[in-house]
């Protein structure tokens, strides 16, 4: 047979193919369909403390959280610098929009002073991605990581535009329509569709020949310039990308919080996306978002049952840190990595079980 | 020779790579040493010798996986010598390489569909194919062409060693190569997979050249219509493949223990 020369599809073949990349395998599942149900009623079921601060706050994280999933997963970048990003988001918001600093603040109206924060925060993120770029592993965590930090300390020295140590207060938030979108359900169904939206934009982009090319640069650069793949500029594309999905989160997390100072671009809490991401698992987007529900619930309830331990209810960090090492230690992928373990080994306890059955 | 000097001296546009005094030195150590290689379109050159004669680092300064300390190459008539490596391969240049250099987390199907990919518009694209996209028709019959329907949704990293060769070829084989460097292609096959990869690279279509690195004399000299004979780096010898064969020096050099 000739080699090069059979482009024509002769079986049925490329049809399924294209079906199978065009598909939402997701959609197949009732367990997806079911925790999306529970989404959209959530408002119903919940009271004002879930819903926003263990569900709108894990839906922001989340959302944080997998842009860093997408560089770390798809394109084996770790990058300490995504709630950076979304930090730089919140506090553009606070400075193009309306505050309680009236000598920081612009007075722009949300619908101006939200989409300047997302381009400038987006130019942030591909700026700090061009550089780290250039690097690899933990070059790239370190220059990243150094970049978090600077921003940090720079916030904090800076009074004319980011407001010092104290940061910005009283932050406006969207009101139209008739409906205060910060009120709780309003809210809520905002970080639910920002997060979805988010969500499906890396799933969907991860199929793309852009997502593609990236999981080809993270298992092997060399090749994928060998292929005729500007790997460097495929790089800080993804950084661009990233940026905009962190910038996303940090928008609702100032609207959420309605002020911004430095302790919330702290290099604390940079890392803390990183343990989000890898607690929940970096190879998938879903990761990210049970991590960041494993975080906001052991934040908000390990208090308690430390106190009524006897221990500090400071001490949170320490039931999180030992959960990192666990998971680390156990899973190499996070909670998703366990649970699919567990699958495989129920699977596997099934096929024995049912051969046996079979022969006997 | 006569009947072959025509062969080596070809220059200029006509030429589908030519260099010209490529040096690449690592520190002190030359790897190439003033190298000069025409090869015309279409033509099939075996390059021989023995370890550490300068054969993959030609191919990477082909390439531009490292650039060459001096000289220059010209690609269809074109100065690519200062081009990074994807420049090269968008006007038609491919390679192979040694050890396999696949995506192992990607399934067969997205390890050609990115070769395809990167060599014709939209790398960026956030779309994702369309029903007829031509692109995952051109995917899907170079699957075929290199016999691997049947491993097309699994997994690179859980093929075996001669099904990641064949993938290995077939990433170079993507779009419309114009000319391609194959790194030992054959390493590690099985005779029939060795056969099978002498069946793909002599049903290539006529107007595609190629430089093959092969230690197997069998496959390297039933493909190819001249034959390069380096040694420390630097161009030792040129000729007909039954001619090197044949050259007494060749052979104390080379072919001696294997071919006694």
């Amino acid at each position: 047979m000739s080699l090069l020369q059979g482009a024509h599809p002769q079986t049925s073949q490329p049809a399924e193919a294209r079906a199978a990349l065009l598909a939402w395998p997701e959609f197949n599942k009732p367990a997806v369909w079911l925790v999306a149900v529970i989404l959209l009623i959530m408002p119903f079921i919940a009271n004002g403390f879930f819903l926003i601060e263990i569900f709108a706050t894990t839906l922001i994280l989340g959302t944080v959280a997998l842009s860093l999933m997408f560089l770390a997963g798809y394109g084996g970048m770790v990058s300490l610098m995504q709630l950076t990003v979304a930090g730089f988001a919140a506090y553009m918001v606070a400075v193009f929009g309306m505050s309680a600093n009236t000598n920081i603040s612009l007075g722009w109206p949300w619908w101006l002073a939200t989409p300047m924060a997302l381009i400038l925060a987006t130019v942030f993120g591909t700026l700090g991605g061009a550089l780290a770029v250039r690097t690899e592993g933990i070059y790239t965590i370190m220059i990243t990581l150094a970049i978090g930090a600077a921003f940090y300390y720079f916030t904090n020295q800076n009074w004319p535009i980011f407001g010092g140590h104290t940061g910005i207060n009283t932050i406006a938030t969207p009101r139209f329509w008739g409906i205060d979108w910060r009120s709780d359900i309003p809210f809520y169904y905002v970080t639910l569709g920002v997060a979805a939206f988010c969500y499906f934009a890396v799933q969907y982009v991860s199929r793309a020949p852009f997502g593609l090319a990236l999981q080809g640069v993270r298992d092997n650069p060399r090749r994928m310039a060998a292929l005729g793949f500007n790997v460097n500029a495929h790089r800080v594309a993804a950084y661009a990308f990233a940026a905009f999905i962190a910038a996303l989160g940090g928008v609702l997390q100032v609207w959420n919080y309605r002020q911004i100072s430095p302790g919330s671009v702290s290099v604390g809490a940079c890392i803390d996306i990183l343990i989000i991401a890898v607690v929940g698992g970096i190879t998938r987007p879903i990761g990210p978002f049970i991590g960041a529900f494993i975080f906001v619930i052991l934040r908000t309830f390990a208090l308690d049952l430390l106190v009524k331990l006897g221990l500090d209810g400071n001490r949170f960090r320490l039931l999180i840190g030992l959960g990192f090492l666990a998971i680390v230690f156990w899973s190499s992928d996070g909670v998703i990595g366990l649970w699919e373990r567990w699958r495989r080994g129920a699977a596997a306890v099934d096929k024995r079980a049912g051969g046996g059955h079979g022969h006997g | 020779m006569d009947s072959t000097a025509p062969r080596f001296s070809a220059v200029g546009a006509g030429a589908a790579l030519e260099l010209r005094g490529v040096t690449r030195l690592f520190g002190a150590l030359a790897a190439l040493t003033d190298v000069t290689i025409t090869v015309r379109p279409g033509e099939r050159r075996a390059v021989l010798g023995s370890n550490g004669a300068g054969k993959t680092t030609l191919f990477n300064c082909v390439t531009g996986d490292f650039p060459p300390s001096s000289g220059t190459i010209r690609f269809f008539g074109e100065d690519i010598t200062h081009f990074p490596p994807y420049e090269r391969i968008r006007r038609g240049l491919r390679r192979t390489y040694q050890i396999s250099a696949l995506f192992p987390g990607l399934t067969v199907r997205d390890n050609i569909y990115l070769a395809c990919r990167g060599v014709s518009r939209g790398r960026f694209s956030p779309l994702r194919p369309g029903a007829n996209d031509a692109l995952m028709h051109a995917t899907e019959a170079l699957i075929q062409a290199v016999h691997l329907t049947p491993l097309r949704e699994q997994r690179v990293a859980e093929l075996a060693h001669g099904q990641q060769r064949q993938l290995e070829i077939a990433l170079a084989l993507a779009g419309a190569p114009r000319f391609i460097l194959f790194d030992e292609p054959a390493a590690g096959l099985s005779p029939t997979e060795r056969r099978e990869l002498i069946d793909i690279l002599t049903s290539l279509p006529a107007h595609i050249g190629y430089i093959i690195i092969e230690h197997d004399m069998d496959v390297a000299l039933r493909v190819v219509e001249s034959v390069t004979m380096m040694h420390n780096g630097r161009v030792f010898k040129e000729g007909l493949p039954h001619e090197i064969e044949a050259d007494p020096e060749v052979q104390e050099l080379y072919l001696g223990a294997g071919h006694e």
